[in-house]
């Protein structure tokens, strides 16, 4: 059988208000962002602009700002805030027991 | 004891067992034959309660909820001190640890949880303690007697709660906290800044951020290492770092297990004669930590049992530190996120920070601190999901307030509503009648008003209802105030206002600025978070902590992010001069590296492009190792000091405008700044470093050197101005160094160099710089000061290993089909 959830690792390597990534071999690479308050979101590593690495940008309430022109995206729906129009795959990520989880089929989405 | 009723066995002494209990009995007393199992020696107690019990405020007969005599007149069975080990679903059997067997009709499991251990290297030694029941208080209590010191692991309610009743009881405690913020799962950034310095106050040691490497010592506990290297004696170590579900046997009993077990609305089990409740199940993907949703538990449990099933639907929980004088409540969502309103109240005198956040009309969470009156109040709005809007704008102020309903949206009705005597100032004691007197006096703006009668003088967070005074008395005549605008949309206060406080009220991090100030947002924004974390580090220097969070990509990475992703690095050349070493150097870290371009900047220095984010720690290290530190091309800093070649090699040169540059240039790099800061020397007026569209231009004469400022080459063209002349290269870098503190402590951040002269005028830069000798001294020697503390190359700290995890990628998914043959 073939298990929902990867596991990433312990979820204290993920810095508050922060992000690491998390290539895909054949696939997009992943954004995996902490929030202040320990919550934890995954979004494909691309903005639905001109693809800046979403990783890298300043992490806000539940948005991320992209580095590269400024767009707001939220980690919750991985849309475009304001103005700008686009959205971000979302990947699904849980916290049990100290680890991250990340969905297996929506990482793995376009490998083949 | 025999009896032909049904026999009901709960394995689980604790609160959920036996308050299920409770509730079957109310319902029917005589339905069932009852044993309770109970892996503790003792009667049913109030958990919650072992924090004060371990704080000396109650006794354990305080805490008792069923004493044998319960047991007695309900004619329950209490097994005590006995576990049970394997229940036999075939059979209908539980077998405990002493071997007794007994059959049930009906089961109920109410194991609760187990304290997480976190797995680090000493963490079974002997004085590792955790706090869940009375076993753990009594090895408390037995370590505080011996006193010393303890470590308590975990800032979330159950660590605060061990860590100030070890320190009532005399132990001198070190809380260590993973996270940035205490009680991050309960409290914002805001008030998780509050709780942590009143609790430094009263003399614990709170240390977030940090992570436990290992626990150390011969035989027991004799300290704490941390992974920054940090060593922490104590003879106890607390562990409070979380709890989960005690399913160990229900699992052996091959009941549905995910994350708790699992039971359905009426709290059964996948097992129809066995039912589960408290924090060891899992409802509807919940598992809960807290007692209320047990209680709604039970109930529902009692009523599937014996009369009208009334089907749990899960519960909204609310939480409270119980630490004497530290009043801290939080309730709901306070994540934020899309269409979500934060209202923040802050009230710095009184130590209080209110937070409530409302979504779609429905008050969805609420933080408190210092003043948790309201909690409940808040608690039944988000419960009952009532519409808000009607008391929108009064809600912050609490139930009192908001009931009175005296309160209107228009805040200029509002100020015609308040009565004569309200206080407006709580700094200066100015009521609103004094307030409309030095109106009617003749004060017409806000400056006349802080004259007057000192409303809004002091702290200023009263400036926005002094502003609706003025438009209330004066209507159409009052022209507003203030053609300089508040810092962002999370304050009234200008840049200027909130630099003065910082110095004045002795402000040191971002956090505390903000409930000082009365920030209407609970951590500020991208706009107004960097600009604090430069204001605090310019006032402070050598003290002041960085906040990477509040960092732009490039000044957190140390190099400049690209269209693709990838980074470009730029070494310093200092003055533009280099050498046959350095450019071998940079040449093998360009083909190490593989930069897809090298190019000549137009600051006069060599720049790699395509570096990926990994490599850069390494390819800082090489460079390094050639003697090379960051450009900081990136960055509200310096950047370049460019010059001509100057007297040493051209004909019409002046003066060694090369040597000066390069001395001008180990003077400031380094140097943090409102916005990025360039610099040039020319050798003679035809001027091929381009000095006079630079920030500070020099440019060298035969009487000596012309001194410029304000020029800026970017988007808004400008010359630059003449400050003075010098006759000493001396002269020129003490002059220098005193106008970028000038720059650098009263430029609004984010303004060059040409906005800010144009803004305070040439005269003043003049007076202060050229005129005030003392002054113009004093500057230089604190721009000399803050640059003992900033001159650190930042890529030798990040190739010696700082910050790794900024570089590295946190794991890597190779799925079969691409690796292929596994
Ligand atoms: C590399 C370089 C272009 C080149 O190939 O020559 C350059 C590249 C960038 N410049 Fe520049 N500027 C470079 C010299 C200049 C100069 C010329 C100079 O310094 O003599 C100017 C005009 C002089 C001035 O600043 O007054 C200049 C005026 C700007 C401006 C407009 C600033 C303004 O106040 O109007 C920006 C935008 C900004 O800072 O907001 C900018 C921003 C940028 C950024 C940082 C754009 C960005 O945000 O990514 C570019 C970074 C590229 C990178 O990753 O390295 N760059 N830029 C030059 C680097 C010099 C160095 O060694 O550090
Ligand atoms: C120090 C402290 C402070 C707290 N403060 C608060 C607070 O302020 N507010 C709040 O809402 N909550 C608080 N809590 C949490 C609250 O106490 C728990 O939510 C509650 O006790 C859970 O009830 P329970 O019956 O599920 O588990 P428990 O009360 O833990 O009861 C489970 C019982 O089952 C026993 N057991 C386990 N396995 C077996 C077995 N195989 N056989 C027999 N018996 C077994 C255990 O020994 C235990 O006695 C606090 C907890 C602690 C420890
Ligand atoms: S002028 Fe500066 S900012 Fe514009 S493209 Fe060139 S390097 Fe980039
Ligand atoms: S690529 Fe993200 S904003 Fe342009």
């Amino acid at each position: 059988m073939i298990a929902e959830w990867l596991d990433i690792g312990p979820v204290d390597q993920l810095p508050a208000l922060g992000a690491r990534t998390l290539p895909v071999q054949g696939g997009e690479e992943i954004a995996i962002f902490r929030t202040a308050n320990g919550s934890v979101y995954a979004l494909v590593n691309k903005c639905p602009h001109k693809h800046g690495p979403l990783s890298q940008g300043i992490v806000h309430d539940t948005t991320v700002t992209c580095p590269l022109h400024n767009w707001r995206i939220s980690l919750i729906t991985g849309e475009a805030l304001g103005e700008d129009k686009g959205c971000v795959p979302v990947i699904p990520v849980k916290i049990d027991g100290g680890r991250i989880l990340i969905g297996r089929a929506a990482a793995l989405a376009g490998v083949m | 004891m025999m009896s032909n009723k049904p026999h009901l066995i709960v394995i689980g002494n604790g609160m959920a067992g036996c308050r299920a209990v409770e509730e079957i009995l109310a319902r029917d007393g005589d339905k069932f034959r009852i044993s309770i199992f109970g892996a503790e020696p003792r009667v049913n107690y109030n958990r919650i309660m072992l924090s004060p019990l371990l704080a000396g405020e109650k006794s354990f007969e305080d805490i008792i909820i069923n004493g044998h005599d319960w047991y007695q007149d309900n004619q329950i069975e209490l097994v005590s001190g006995d576990p049970v080990v394997a229940v036999d679903r075939a059979k209908k059997t539980v077998t405990a640890a002493s071997g007794r067997v007994e059959h049930y009709d009906k089961l109920l499991i109410a194991t609760g949880s187990d304290p997480f251990i976190i797995p680090v290297p000493g963490h079974k030694l002997p004085g590792v303690i955790t706090f869940r029941d009375m076993d753990d208080v009594g090895a408390m209590l037995e370590a505080a007697n011996r006193g010393g010191d303890a470590v308590v692991i975990g800032g979330g309610l159950l660590g605060l709660e061990a860590a100030h009743g070890l320190s009532l009881r005399g132990m001198k405690v070190t809380v260590i906290h993973l996270m940035p913020t205490l009680m991050e799962r309960q409290l914002d950034e805001a008030a998780g800044w509050l709780l942590k310095s009143a609790l430094e106050s009263r003399g614990q040691t709170i240390l977030t951020g940090a992570d436990t490497a290992e626990i150390y010592g011969e035989g027991k506990v004799e300290g704490v290492r941390l992974k920054d290297g940090r060593d922490i004696p104590a003879t106890i170590v607390v562990m409070a770092v979380g709890i989960r579900p005690n399913t160990k046997l229900a699992k052996e009993t091959g009941l549905a297990v995910g994350r708790g077990i699992q039971v359905d609305d009426d709290m059964v089990t996948s097992d129809a004669d066995i039912l589960a409740v408290g924090e060891c199940v899992e409802h509807d993907g919940n598992v809960y930590g807290l007692v209320a949703p047990l209680w709604d538990m039970c109930r529902s449990l009692a009523a599937g049992l014996v009369a009208e099933p009334n089907g749990y639907r899960g519960s909204v929980t609310s939480t409270k530190l119980k630490v004497a004088g530290l009043d801290v409540f939080s309730a709901g969502d306070f994540s934020g996120g899309e269409g979500c309103e934060d209202i923040v109240l802050r009230d710095a005198t009184r130590g209080v920070y209110k937070r409530v956040i409302v979504k779609d009309d429905r008050l969805v969470g609420a933080v408190l601190y210092g003043d948790t009156a309201d909690g409940n109040w808040y608690f039944d709005l988000l419960k009952k999901e009532e519409d808000v809007s009607s008391i929108r704008d009064a809600l912050i102020f609490g139930q009192a307030f908001a009931s009175g309903g005296g309160l209107s949206a228009n805040p200029i009705e509002a100020v015609a509503a308040m009565a004569d005597d309200a206080e407006v100032c709580g700094c200066n004691g100015v009521t609103k009648g004094q307030v409309m007197a030095c109106i009617g006096g003749g004060a017409t703006s806000l400056d006349a008003v802080r004259a007057g009668c000192k409303a809004s003088a002091s702290c200023g967070s009263c400036t926005g209802l002094v502003e609706n005074i003025l438009a209330f008395a004066m209507g159409d005549d009052y022209a507003g105030e203030r053609e300089n605008k508040p810092m962002c949309k999370c304050t009234s206060f200008t840049h200027e206002d909130v630099r003065k406080a910082i110095i004045d009220k002795e402000l040191k991090v971002i956090p505390q600025v903000m409930q000082a100030l009365s920030w209407s947002t609970p951590d500020g924004c991208s706009s107004c978070r960097p600009a604090l974390n430069y204001y605090l580090l310019c006032a402070w220097p050598g003290e002041h902590e960085e906040d990477p969070q509040s960092r732009f990509v490039n000044e957190r990475m140390h190099a400049n992010i690209q269209k693709d992703g990838t980074y470009s690095v730029v070494p310093r050349m200092w003055g533009g001069v280099t050498t046959p070493n350095e450019l071998r150097a940079i040449a093998d870290a360009a083909d190490k590296y593989n930069a897809r371009m090298v190019k000549v900047t137009g600051g006069q220095r060599l720049d790699l492009f395509g570096i990926k984010k990994e490599d850069l720690p390494s390819i800082w290290a090489d460079l390094n190792a050639a003697g090379m530190v960051s450009g900081h091309a990136y960055g509200k800093a310096l950047r370049t000091v460019k010059t001509c070649v100057g007297s040493e090699w051209c004909r019409f040169g002046t003066q060694d405008s090369t040597g000066l540059g390069i001395k001008l240039e180990q003077m400031t790099w380094g140097s943090w700044m409102p916005h990025k800061f360039k610099i040039a020397v020319s050798g003679c007026p035809r001027n091929c470093a381009e000095a006079t569209i630079k920030d500070f231009g020099v440019i060298c004469v035969d009487s000596g050197y012309e001194l410029l400022i304000g020029g800026n080459g970017g988007i808004h063209l400008r010359g630059t101005d003449l400050l003075c002349k010098v006759s000493t290269e001396q002269e020129a870098m003490d002059y220098c160094a005193a106008f970028i503190q000038l720059y650098r402590e009263e430029a609004r951040y984010l303004d060059r160099t040409a906005p800010w002269v144009e803004r305070v005028g040439l005269d003043y830069v003049k007076q202060r710089i050229v005129e005030d000798a003392t002054g113009r001294e004093a500057l230089r020697s604190r721009f000399l000061y803050a640059q003992s503390f900033l001159q650190v190359d930042p890529w030798a700290e990040r190739a010696a290993g700082k910050e790794a995890h900024l570089h590295q990628h946190i794991a890597e998914i190779r799925p079969f089909a691409v690796v292929g043959g596994r």
